[in-house]
């Protein structure tokens, strides 16, 4: 019962979405407020109706119904909770209802927050995301409906495959998905703003916080994928450049680029058009991820299973939102006011240098991603576009961007002073080569490459350029300490988010620049006893011994670790054999030493009682995932920056002013 | 500067950071990606000793060898042709005999295949896609013989 109302509740939320996709934006382009005003009421209705039905599948799953297809596929009655929760959205139809209760919930969080927006271009926006939510229902009832049933209903499921079934899988995809939908909404607000014709600096103002939460969690979301495959695969690395990756990571640079050129918009009244143009392309990204990872067209972790048909739906859908919105774009945004030119040399200047190159990165990565399908199609041959590839054209162009950020920070709006930024840039420059020069001699000044030095040196410039900021406009040193306190205290939050973020940056290039060039690997057969130095570590395998867990059986090893004869740390891997399906799984072991950590995987027994060991060492490896806390903090702070919560002029008569002289003369916006 | 000189400047500088970006895809896509080749293809072509390639076939019953201790060795095989495969490390918990995988790395003058990376299926009921298509192009896909290695491997 339970089951079937989950499912109407999905069917009428499809109607609800079909109603909001024509009714309010017929309204807002003809001025009719009863049409209007039924956007927000819709969207709330069509995220409670998608909850009931998230929540009918949530319960099959608690309840090991397995009567339901999908439970009896992706379930086992004897997972632990977590996992049974989880599993939700572990499997394909589950994963694209998560995808759509988050599209739907932005959706309601735009009718109960932006209250202070037009109404005109609230529900205009509602029904733009209207249509996004319309398509992605249908394909979840058409073409990959969780509520199928079998009869007779199966007395046991098959289980979650065990590599999701992890804490990982219970958080790396809802704030994935909070990212990658997120970016729908902001794509629903530049389709209103080309339908209604109008765009001005306010627009940049009320779409920049949902702008910033897509990117804080889509920030956050590839940030925990990584760890998540760098300690659940055992092959010790943290990004493949793998099909899926990149899908999330196109969206992620054009998204950065967006949060950027929409500073410059809100600020400037300029790059209007260009911000409405990426924020189409940012969210188009995000369906081209979404294709390619549910549509089986790629190998992948993610792929959970081939369906043709699921593929032909999702890239229609793709080819009508991409060609839809370049055409509305195409027609409309000449009739847009364009916004001003400005001085090469000044902030705003600085910011199209920051777009130009996240966008240009952003293609090479999309070229990468998509030669092989489309070389495959025309020519038959097939390749594997890899790491060398992404490591040849992404790196070179991301130098720049890390070596211009600090004076972007500093530079002044309008007209900028590259001569005098520089000066100021002075001290931070030859902190950072100190700090480089530290480092090399740290790590040996013979093991050390030039290119490796150079990474080091940009990774500090990254991150003493940006805290330079704060000596900067403290004026430190330059005023009495107490001053220099009290500027800092009345920074603006955008001072603390440019700053974060940027040295965020910095601090994850340190990491990747330092693990690249000094991480090693070792493989050894290991016998009970047998000790192996590597690193300045003495590593002793003590022995193994096989434990029941709650639906598997694991193989577990003792390793002990010791540096200058104490123990440090006691390490137990293992391998895991899964009741459900039989299916092995190794677990990692890792130990972390202040930024660095030392990583355990095992492999097969032999005859004679020796065990396959790889252990990985890896230097500073934390701080790629630090550098992207510090990114979302930064995110976070900006969030709270007072002007994004200034709504549009109210009308006279709306806000029953005591000065009518004075709102008379305030330009009331075109309701 | 006039607004029109601005916006040449402006053009010119998007111009340069594109066909430097143009070029170096194009290099990297003519220097640094990897064909897919099946053990009938390196039969016929004679792969070049050390360049890179993927591998892709099955791996061939009772093929694997791990008496070396933490080398692997074993044959991968499309059914008509067969190509040993010798691996260092720790092979992915799904890596069976009879089951589709992809190996990358060079051929080297004994004709063994030096893999770096072995990748086998993440899922039960999954298979490499490339390596389904080449099984097909050489008429050796058998769904029912599959499906029996798949029922075996599951009682194990």
């Amino acid at each position: 019962m339970i089951i079937e109302i989950g499912h109407y509740a999905l069917i009428l939320a499809l109607v609800v979405a079909a109603i909001q996709s024509v009714f309010p934006v017929w309204g807002a382009v003809h001025s009719d407020h009863r049409l209007m005003g039924m956007a927000p009421g819709l969207a709330v209705l069509m995220f409670l109706l998608t909850c009931v039905s998230f929540g009918a599948l949530t319960w099959a799953y608690l309840n090991s119904d397995f009567s339901l297809l999908n439970t009896y596929q992706n379930s086992h009655s004897d997972k632990p909770l977590i996992y049974k929760i989880s599993g939700v959205w572990g499997n394909h139809e589950g994963s694209i209802l998560l995808w759509v209760l988050i599209l739907v919930l932005f959706g309601a969080l735009v009718a109960v927050f932006s209250r202070n927006i037009p109404q005109r271009l609230r529900a205009a926006t509602l029904g733009a995301q209207g249509w996004v939510s319309f398509a992605f229902l249908l394909f979840v009832i058409v073409a990959s409906n969780p509520f199928t049933r079998i009869s007779p209903a199966p007395l046991q499921g098959t289980g979650l495959n065990p590599m999701l079934q992890d804490v990982g899988l219970a958080i790396h995809p809802p704030i994935l998905y909070i990212g990658y939908v997120g970016f729908s909404i902001v794509f629903a607000f530049a389709a209103a703003a080309l339908i209604l014709g109008k765009l001005d600096a306010a627009w940049a103002r009320w779409v920049r916080p949902w702008i910033l939460v897509s990117w804080i969690f889509l920030t956050l979301g590839i940030a925990m994928g990584s760890y998540w495959a760098y300690y659940e695969l055992g092959w010790g690395g943290w990004w493949f450049w793998d099909p899926v990756e990149n899908a999330s990571f196109m969206p992620w640079l054009t998204g950065t680029a967006l949060l950027h050129s929409a500073i410059v918009m809100e600020r400037r009244d300029a790059l209007k058009v260009w911000t409405v143009f990426l924020a189409l392309l940012t969210f188009s990204l995000s369906l081209l991820g979404t294709f390619l990872v549910r549509s089986g067209v790629l190998t992948s972790v993610h792929a959970f299973a081939v369906d043709p048909a699921r593929g032909l739906f999702i890239l229609a859908i793709l080819l009508i939102f991409v060609g839809g919105s370049l055409t509305l774009f195409a027609w409309r945004a000449p009739l847009l006011r364009q916004g001003g030119l400005f001085a090469p040399i000044s902030r705003e200047g600085a910011l199209v240098l920051n777009n130009l190159f996240l966008t240009t990165a952003c293609a090479a990565v999309f070229v990468g991603t998509l030669y092989p399908l489309v070389l495959e199609a025309f020519s038959g041959d097939k390749i594997s576009v890899g790491a060398p590839f992404f490591n040849l054209t992404f790196g070179p162009i991301m130098v720049p961007v890390l070596i211009l950020m600090p004076f972007g920070q500093l530079l002044a709006w309008k007209r900028g002073d590259a001569l005098g930024v520089s000066q100021r840039l002075t001290t931070a420059f030859i902190l950072s080569v100190l700090a480089t020069v530290a480092l090399v001699w740290f790590m040996g000044v013979s093991t050390t490459s030039i290119m490796t030095a150079f990474g080091f040196g940009l990774a500090f410039w990254a991150i003493f350029g940006s805290l330079w900021e704060i000596v900067d406009r403290s004026q430190l040193f330059k005023v009495s300490l107490g001053r220099s306190l009290a500027r800092v205290k009345g920074f603006a939050p955008t001072v603390w988010s440019s700053v974060l973020g940027h040295a965020g940056l910095g601090v994850t290039v340190l990491g990747i620049v330092t693990t690249l060039a000094f991480e090693s690997e070792r493989v050894e057969v290991m016998r009970p006893g047998d000790t192996l130095e590597q690193n300045g570590y003495h590593i002793t395998y003590e022995k193994s011994w096989t434990q029941n867990g709650p639906n598997y059986e694991e193989l577990v090893s003792r390793y002990t670790l010791r540096k200058g004869g104490n123990v440090v740390d006691i390490m137990e891997p293992s391998k895991r054999a899964y009741k459900a399906s039989g299916m092995p799984m190794s677990e990692t072991s890792i130990a972390t030493f202040g930024f660095s950590q030392v990583y355990f995987a095992t492999g097969d027994t032999d005859a004679n009682g020796g065990i396959v060991t790889r252990i990985y060492f890896k230097p500073l490896i934390t701080l790629i995932w630090i550098g992207t806390l510090f990114m979302s903090l930064g995110g976070v702070i900006a969030l709270l920056d007072r002007r994004l919560r200034v709504g549009a002029p109210v009308s006279a008569r709306k806000r029953k002013s005591k000065t009518a002289s004075v709102t008379a003369a305030t330009p009331t916006p075109a309701e | 500067m006039t607004r029109k000189q601005k916006r040449l400047g402006l053009i010119g500088l998007a111009g340069l950071v594109l066909g430097s970006a143009v070029g170096l895809v194009l290099y990297g896509l003519s220097s640094s990606v990897t064909y897919f080749q099946s053990p009938s293809d390196i039969a016929e072509q004679q792969v070049a000793v050390g360049q890179r390639i993927r591998l892709g076939g099955l791996v061939e019953d009772n093929s694997v060898d791990k008496s070396a201790g933490s080398v692997i060795l074993f044959r991968v095989t499309d059914q008509a042709e067969t190509v040993p495969v010798s691996y260092k490390g720790i092979l992915p918990d799904l890596f069976r005999e009879g089951q589709g995988i992809i190996a990358e790395g060079y051929m080297d003058e004994k004709g063994v295949f030096n893999a770096d990376t072995v990748l086998a299926k993440h899922d039960e009921s999954y298979m490499p896609k490339e390596v389904y298509e080449s099984l097909k192009d050489e008429g050796h896909w058998m769904e029912e013989e599959q499906a029996a290695a798949e029922q075996t491997s599951k009682v194990n």
